[in-house]
């Protein structure tokens, strides 16, 4: 009878706390939705073919959003620009000549920190180091704050994709007399390349929604500006700053503007788990 | 004769040079690699550097007391963080206290009780709420939540406490909408992909036969996992847990929108506050005077040593685990 008591205890406590799981997913879940739900739906009604065409207005009138878009594609193109290679070279040397060196052992200590640190202090770094000595916020320094972001992102990928590649590949073209940057770059690269693509995806999508490292670097301009050494426009500082406006004409173009970059970093995500898994399979 | 002789040393001495330009190219390259990672270290040495630098004015005038008192005062140019860091700290907390059980419950259900065939999709779902950026958990947070959080749970929140000798303190005043309390929510849902995830990865690590064993002892599945999984991937979720407290901690733009930017502490976890982060994001562009600069880039670094010491704890958590995993697999 005690036995029998005990044993329903145990089967009821089982199956409480495994709804409890249950509901935890659904949670999860349900926030997912709530958020892309409000997202599409406040994001659509301020979505037209102005938004593509027209520089963002002042309170009360009409506008779209060019300029911001063509500033964050400019500073994150610059990024990308700058930060892959320093991040593909540093995950090469991590991954092929400094793989158990003390000096990789560091720098991927340090990686990592970076690839979580606040974004807010990358922005603090690149104020100090270039919006000071030029006396003037700027597209570049608004670039240079994404670069410090996109490289750790490079390097963790790199070096993952890298130490995949089976080392019989690498022997072989040693064998054959190949010296070893030609290893690297005609076998190991060739090799993991899909890997490597999809970490300067993941990167993108990381910089396109980066607002705080933004915020006093790039600054923000009403005009539509190619100038790099003026401050730029781009999408997120506009949103923040539409968002927290008490203009209602604002607060939509900010929605507009947060679901363009929702899509495009949902579909940066989707590509690279595409590529990821086709190399995989 | 003498002419093929001649050709073949010319041949000979060709290949030669090939293979020294070969040689050449190749240390070119190998010191390319090994300046690029140079740069990592350089980065982070300049950023500690550069705040160092630009916080020192605040530094000599404040000192110490810069970290424990609250007073903020733009006009006077007297700066204490106190309120920053409480503001960050709590808010994180609390995110914590959210996220840690639901993420470890969201890799129970993803390792042990969704149906095969939904795993992958589901674990991508709760995944994409880690891609979304934090500026629209911000816009989505003022605009949907916040309004929704007023009007819904916090009077129902303010009732229900009300009577209750010590958390009536933690639940009162008037509901806002924004303040400490929603920066934490939203906070919970931003990091609780970064532990499903870690814990979903380090709950695979454990051994089958470990399991196994256990259920064949008649445990059920709760027991396995409360008994025998968790405890073996003790690390792991904490290193996990750690690396969301990092993020939490540096979170931005999400805790800017709704925190209310108040630099006061109250007792009332509904009350509008602050984090370092919001004020740096909220008053850099618009601060006038060394001073004021200078002590938000002395927040910028407290907050950066902070957030070294948390994820630093992470890493080595997280790098014990692949050791372990790694002597397992091997």
């Amino acid at each position: 009878m005690k036995n029998k008591r005990l044993y329903n205890r145990r089967r009821s406590r089982n199956a409480f706390f495994l709804s409890l799981s249950v509901l935890a997913a659904l949670f999860g879940l349900l926030w997912l939705g709530f958020i892309l739900t409000s997202l599409f739906y406040n994001g659509f009604s301020g979505v037209s073919g102005k938004l593509f065409t027209e520089m963002t207005p002042p309170p009360g009138s009409d506008g779209g959003l060019a300029n911001a878009i063509l500033g964050s594609l400019v500073m994150s193109g610059l990024a990308v620009a700058a930060g892959t290679p320093i991040g593909l070279m540093a995950g090469t040397y991590l991954a092929e000549y400094g793989r158990y060196s003390r000096l990789s052992f560091f720098v991927r200590f340090i990686n990592d920190i970076l690839l979580s640190a606040p974004s807010i202090v990358t922005g603090l770094f690149i104020y100090e180091i270039i919006v000071v000595k030029m006396h003037s916020f700027s597209a570049w320094a608004g670039a240079a704050s994404l670069t410090v972001i996109v490289i750790p992102v490079v390097v963790r990928t790199t070096e993952n994709m890298l130490l995949l590649v089976p080392n019989g590949l690498r022997e072989a073209a040693a064998a054959l007399g190949a010296p070893r940057s030609a290893i690297i770059r005609t076998v190991t690269w060739r090799a993991a390349r899909a890997g490597i693509v999809t970490g300067v995806l993941l990167a993108v999508a990381r910089i396109s929604g980066e607002t705080a490292p933004l915020l006093f670097t790039a600054l923000n301009n009403q005009f539509w500006s190619t100038d790099l050494n003026k401050p730029m426009a781009n999408l997120p500082v506009v949103i923040f700053q539409f968002a927290m406006s008490p203009y209602e004409d604002w607060h939509k173009l900010a929605w507009a503007g947060a679901l363009l970059i929702t899509i495009t970093v949902l579909a940066l995500s989707i590509a690279a788990r595409i590529l990821e898994s086709s190399k995989r399979s | 004769m003498a002419d093929i002789v001649l050709s073949q040393t010319a041949a000979t001495e060709k290949r030669a040079i090939a293979a020294r330009r070969g040689g050449f190219m190749d240390s070119r390259f190998r010191i390319l690699t090994w300046l690029a990672s140079i740069i990592v270290i350089v980065i982070f040495a300049g950023v500690i550097l550069s705040l160092s630098i630009g916080s020192m004015p605040a530094i000599k005038a404040f000192g110490l007391p810069f970290i424990y008192t609250e007073n903020w005062n733009p006009v006077t140019e007297k700066f204490g963080a106190l309120a920053s860091i409480y503001g960050t700290l709590i808010t994180s907390f609390l995110a914590m206290l959210v996220a840690v059980p639901v993420g470890i419950g969201i890799a129970i259900f993803l390792t042990e009780i969704c149906p095969r065939p939904l795993r992958r999709p589901i674990g991508i779902s709760i995944e994409l709420l880690a891609g979304i950026p934090s500026i629209i958990y911000g816009i989505w947070g003022l605009f949907v939540f916040a309004p929704a959080f007023q009007q819904g749970l916090q009077p129902w929140l303010i009732d229900l406490f009300g009577n209750i000798p010590v958390l009536q303190d933690f639940f009162a005043g008037p509901p806002y909408g924004i303040g400490i309390f929603t920066s934490a929510m939203i906070l919970s849902i931003m990091v609780l992909p970064f532990i499903s995830a870690v814990t979903r990865d380090v709950f695979e690590t454990v051994p089958a036969t470990l399991k196994e064993a256990a259920y064949a002892m008649g445990c059920t599945t709760w027991e396995v996992m409360w008994r025998v999984v968790l405890p073996f991937a003790r690390t792991g979720v904490v290193g996990g847990a750690m690396l969301a407290l990092g993020r939490a901690l540096g979170e931005t733009m999400a805790v800017t929108f709704v925190i209310g930017n108040a630099h006061h502490i109250q007792k009332s976890l509904f009350a509008p506050g602050t984090t370092i982060s919001a004020t740096i994001a909220n008053e850099f562009t618009e601060a006038v005077g060394d001073l004021y600069l200078s002590s938000l880039i002395e927040m910028g670094l407290i907050l950066f040593f902070i957030t070294f010491v948390v994820l630093a704890c992470a890493q080595l958590m997280l790098g014990a685990l692949e050791r372990r995993a790694g002597g397992v697999s091997a």
